[in-house]
């Protein structure tokens, strides 16, 4: 039985990529509209959020940079703390580029459709990914992520609550969907649990944004010969 | 407000940067051999860790242990019984909401 909402080899079009996302669509857009709500009771008004969502395009970055403004912290280190949880995205632009087209300013302009989720979805598994299902995933989540936030910063919480309806278990459970997919041998099973190791001890311990990179280290097993 | 427009800007500014750096210095390169090895294990690598930080991360930084974690294990059950991976999501918003709803 194969599963609809699952990549599969021949999935390669951008339309692939929309679809892929779409279970990510409504809650996305709840938590699009959850940070209009947050970002105009810490003061940003009903404009500056929503560009915002259009110009940054990260939920974490965008909450910290809310609370930490909110919370009487500096410019600086608001943007430290988004340059923290952005940080991965460095390392996903290495790994992405030779799959993207053209000369560098064109390849680094497609490289904005780098987010989690497309990352994920575009991966072949082979070191390559599929461009088309990178654009298409995050084409999906950009229109839900700005919409959401466009309802939140105008109309409040008329999607609902995120935390009421669940909505923040939704992401690392599709996250875990991808991922048991990915568990296609030893090698990668092995990658994982040190990644979720990683994870796990350095959360506690570290700024946001951290435990993920340390935790995406794990692939650095990849350097050792088969 | 002039602060939270610069922190706009800065962020935005920083995020197009992190994200386009790679492709501005390796051009049109191929990545070597052994960095293949790396790439072809990042997902599983990222998505571990994700799932780590999205279940137990609290607002702000730190550990939390909350109505999520037990909505992504109702979640991963109803994976490990291929369960079609909306359904699943489904199952774990709804664990999620109800147990916070008691």
């Amino acid at each position: 039985v194969t599963d609809p909402a699952a990549p599969r080899a021949g999935d390669e079009t951008f339309r692939d990529g929309l679809r892929l996302a779409w279970p990510l669509f409504l809650p996305t857009a709840i938590s699009g509209a959850a940070f209009g709500v947050f970002a105009r009771e810490a003061g940003w008004g009903t404009v500056a959020p929503i560009v915002a969502s259009m110009v940054i395009f990260g939920g974490s970055a965008q909450f910290a940079s809310a609370s930490v403004l909110g919370s009487g912290g500096s410019i600086v280190s608001t943007v430290v703390a988004a340059i923290l949880v952005h940080g991965r995205f460095l390392a996903m632009g290495v790994a992405i580029s030779p799959s993207l087209r053209g000369g560098r300013w064109r390849r680094a302009l497609e490289s904005q459709a780098i987010v989690d989720a497309s990352m994920a979805l575009a991966n072949r598994g082979d070191g390559s990914f599929s461009r088309t299902r990178l654009l298409g995933a995050t084409a999906t989540q950009y229109v839900a992520w700005a919409g959401g936030t466009v309802l939140g910063s105008l109309a409040g919480d008329a999607l609902g609550d995120v935390e009421t309806l669940g909505i923040d278990a939704v992401f690392p459970a599709f996250f875990l969907g991808l991922l048991v997919q990915e568990l296609r041998d030893r090698r990668a099973v092995e990658t994982a649990l040190l990644g979720a190791a990683l994870a796990l001890v350095l959360l506690p311990l570290t700024p946001p944004g951290i435990p993920v990179i340390a935790g995406s280290a794990a692939a650095l097993l990849g350097l050792r010969r088969r | 407000m002039t602060r939270v427009w610069v922190t706009i800007a800065l962020v935005a500014f920083a995020g197009v940067v992190i994200k386009g750096v790679g492709a501005l210095i390796l051009g049109r390169r191929e990545l070597p051999e052994r960095a293949l090895g790396v790439v072809a294990l990042f997902a599983p690598a990222l998505l571990a860790a994700l799932v780590v930080f999205q279940t137990f991360g609290a607002t702000g930084g730190g550990f939390a242990l909350d109505a999520r974690a037990a909505g992504v294990a109702a979640a991963g059950v109803a994976l490990a019984l291929r369960v079609p991976l909306l359904l699943a999501l489904l199952l774990a918003a709804g664990v999620a909401a109800g147990i916070r709803a008691v």
